[in-house]
């Protein structure tokens, strides 16, 4: 018997987990190279031949889908990589130090909160130029805040444990104290945070690239291909409808995966 | 199927009103024919609404830069001279005109019966003040570079005025289409006065903008059947398109292959070349692409027909040089051959040039532009078969037009250049000397070629060197010209009038309801 509080952990590691078996899949093979065009074969509904059917430019849907799902993942990936490496510098000496140094972080987080993330990655952008690279490190700067204070909130509650009392009594230096004694236990909140990161630097990707920012044509990403299928809503409905749900599907997935999280970690608490 | 039987459901409908209303039979015939008869007359009066997708730059015709912008205000404003639908001139505000024997003494006769909107007649006085203006002869910047040939200008009489040129400059006829203003009136920002076959009456910034019907205008053919058109700026095609389906607005004046086929016939669609070049630029001073067998191999390797088809849905002419068949009188035939698609060939060039296994060439594209950016996209797996490895890079318009059109810091890019009625406008593009010859070409031929065109002053001669210059641009593989994408304009049904221009150009004095 599945226990009930864990259903979504099953259904969102489902869902990620398909999304990720696609990637990996395609490290090796696609159907149809992603790029190639067929002008005799434009806008062709799915069938066996094209299980997702075929683009503007006749290429293969599922093929790009499936390249899509390798920029997807390295961009959350990398994004919530940058965004948990300095949001745990900034959140873990706020929280563990406090007075000056967490009134300073935490107003500079505040002004990083004050902009909407999509439109600091906006700006980013448009001060360097679009392209993979940029589109990734605006994304991880953009998920800073979010774990900063999720990881200050941990650091403020643990440092006033006796385990931690117990260590500094015995002369350990903050560091270790930080990384030896806190963060194990601020794992669980951190691990929340990061999936749903992940989904969230997804969800951005796809709206920097539809409004033509993040990866640069002919590369597949879902965002760019949900921007290409939209002149087609009406002629070809079912370009955007499945890459929409793709998107969907692996965005729903995190979210889910990091609310079971967040269950498991209660129950255990 | 569907329609079909909505087609039986109406004969079915129609029946049984005619068994009903028997005895109205005869009448009902006669009202039908009397329907048909009126199909396509003109009916006097109505509204229409044009979705414009650019913000209005500048309501003043001499600080405007935006093309749309020039379009909508040239339904105020008139100049000495107009085009017709081939990009021949003719008397607008002029009644005639007359070039010395030497080419350089302009007379030009105006009609004595044209006034401006708020009243007052049109003088040779305000000609003068507006070519000064241009030509930057009333102490002030020039305007316009095509007037900075003008010497000096005269008003012998009311109705007369004489232009003296510094040389000889066949393309300087073309440039008085540029709107007559009245003297000394400053304030075309906020209300513009002109001559034209519509009066400005109001506009609301990045809203709307009101043309009212001139009762008065001079050419009395031409008063306008509609009493008023309303401009709304519609950034989005998307939602332009949704509103014309829910009957919002009237008219898109460019609408999209896509969008076409969303609105299928509920419209009535007009398409034409627009007399634009879409090229893919070369730049010609950077390597590799200053060698031009590479520049030969890439023209051989695309394969221009897909593009058309894959990208503009078949609505294009294939181009062979910078010059759009659209422009009849000046146009050389049979370059558009001159490179049929030959991987084997360019392959073949490559390997001569010293690049048998092809090189990296990168692609700078206006993002703001899908069809540009859709062209690119399929370029780049057509060069992929010849080993050149395309990486697209997509850049905002005006950061476009500050890196590659003023700096031509770039190896190659996609763009398409807007008609000019004059061929000279088009050409020079390609002069050494020309500002923005972006595309870096130098060959002193063919700027003595442009040069000789100026002072060319009979027609078969002008078109004669201007067909040369195009074999020229196209012998040299300058660059690799695409296509003239068509302009297809969507109306509502019952609207009609709509004429295709060489230049951007809504006729909307020409327009009328017939139901």
């Amino acid at each position: 018997m599945i226990k009930k509080h864990r259903l979504p952990l099953y259904i969102g590691l489902t869902f990620v987990s398909i999304a990720f078996i696609m990637m990996l899949i395609s490290l090796f093979y696609t159907p149809y190279d992603p790029n190639a065009i067929d002008p005799t074969n434009r806008l062709a509904s799915p069938s066996l031949t094209h299980l997702f059917g075929t683009d503007n430019f006749g290429r293969d849907i599922f093929s790009r889908v499936m390249e899509g799902a390798k920029t997807a993942f390295l961009i959350g990936t990398v994004a919530a990589s940058i965004g948990l490496f300095l949001g745990f510098l900034l959140g873990a000496s706020a929280g563990y130090f406090g007075g000056w140094i967490d009134e300073l972080t935490m107003r500079f987080i505040d002004a990083m909160l004050a902009f909407p993330g999509i439109l600091l990655a906006i700006m980013l952008i448009a001060v360097f130029e679009p392209g993979m690279k940029n589109t990734v490190i605006a994304l991880g700067i953009m998920s800073i805040p979010a774990f900063a204070r999720i990881i200050r909130s941990s650091f403020i509650q643990y440092k006033s444990y006796d385990f931690v009392k117990a260590s500094i009594a015995k002369g350990g230096g903050a560091i270790h104290i930080m990384i030896k004694h806190i963060l194990p236990n601020a794992v669980s909140p951190i691990l929340v945070a990061a999936s749903l990161s992940f989904s969230g630097s997804i969800l951005a990707e796809s709206g920097l690239s539809y409004l033509g920012l993040g990866v640069q044509p002919p590369d597949p990403s879902w965002g760019r291909m949900l921007k290409e299928a939209q002149p087609y809503i009406t002629s070809a409905p079912w370009y955007v409808i499945i890459v929409g749900m793709v998107i969907t599907i692996l965005v729903l997935g995190f979210n889910l995966l990091s609310d079971g999280l967040r269950d498991v970690h209660d129950k255990k608490a | 199927m569907k329609k079909v039987g909505g087609k039986a459901f109406l004969l079915l409908f129609f029946v049984s009103v005619l068994l009903v209303a028997c005895s109205d039979k005869g009448a009902n015939e006669a009202g039908e024919q009397a329907a048909k008869a009126n199909e396509n007359e003109e009916k006097m009066g109505g509204t229409i609404r044009v979705a414009m997708s650019t913000e209005v730059d500048n309501l003043d015709p001499y600080q405007s830069a935006a093309t749309d912008t020039m379009s909508i205000m040239d339904n105020v404003y008139d100049g000495l001279l107009d085009t017709n639908e081939t990009g021949e001139l003719i008397p607008a505000i002029a009644e005639s005109y007359d070039i010395s024997e030497n080419g350089l003494v302009y007379t030009f006769k105006l009609k004595e019966n044209v006034t401006f909107h708020d009243g007052t007649p049109l003088t040779a006085e305000d000609v003068k003040y507006s070519y000064e203006k241009l030509a930057g002869l009333s102490g002030e910047e020039p305007i316009s570079s095509q007037y900075e040939v003008i010497e000096k200008i005269e008003t012998p009489s009311d109705f007369e005025v004489v232009i003296t040129l510094k040389e000889k400059n066949s393309a300087f006829l073309a440039a008085t289409i540029r709107p007559i203003l009245p003297v000394d009136y400053d304030n075309h920002s906020e209300k513009p006065i002109g001559a034209g076959p519509f009066k400005f009456a109001e506009y609301k910034v990045g809203q709307e903008l009101r043309l009212v019907k001139n009762e008065d205008y001079y050419n009395e053919k031409k008063i306008p059947n509609l009493d008023e058109v309303l401009f709304k700026i519609m950034p989005d095609s998307e939602s332009a398109i949704l509103a014309m389906q829910s009957g919002e607005i009237d008219v898109i004046p460019g609408i999209s292959s896509q969008g076409k086929e969303q609105l299928g016939d509920t419209i009535e669609t007009i398409s034409a070349p627009q007399n634009m070049v879409q090229l893919m630029a070369l730049n010609n001073q950077v390597e590799p692409l200053n060698d031009i067998h590479v520049r030969k191999a890439i023209n051989l390797a695309i394969d221009k027909d897909m593009i058309i088809d894959i990208v503009a849905e078949g609505d294009g002419v294939k181009l062979g040089s910078n010059f759009s068949p659209s422009m009849q009188l000046y146009y050389q035939e049979g370059l558009e051959d001159m490179y049929q698609t030959n991987i084997n060939e360019a392959k073949k060039l490559l390997a001569e040039a010293g690049y048998p296994d092809g090189f990296d060439l990168e692609l700078t594209v206006p993002s703001d532009y899908p069809f540009h950016v859709d062209t690119a996209q399929v370029i780049t797996e057509q060069l992929a078969q010849v080993g050149i490895q395309v990486e697209i890079k997509l850049m905002e318009f005006s950061t476009w037009l500050e890196k590659v059109y003023n700096e031509a810091q770039y190896e190659s890019t996609i763009i398409g250049f807007t008609g000019k009625l004059d061929p000279y406008e088009i050409l020079r593009r390609y002069v050494s000397d020309y500002d923005n010859n972006f595309v870096q070409y130098e060959n002193k031929a063919y700027d003595k070629l442009i040069h000789d065109a100026l002072l060319a002053t009979d027609e078969a001669e002008m078109a004669n060197i201007y067909k040369q210059a195009q074999t020229m641009l196209a012998e040299e593989a300058a660059s690799v010209f695409i296509m003239d994408p068509y302009r297809t304009v969507a109306m509502k049904k019952g609207l009609q009038g709509w004429k295709m221009y060489p230049i951007q150009k809504f006729n909307l004095e020409d327009l009328y309801y017939t139901q």
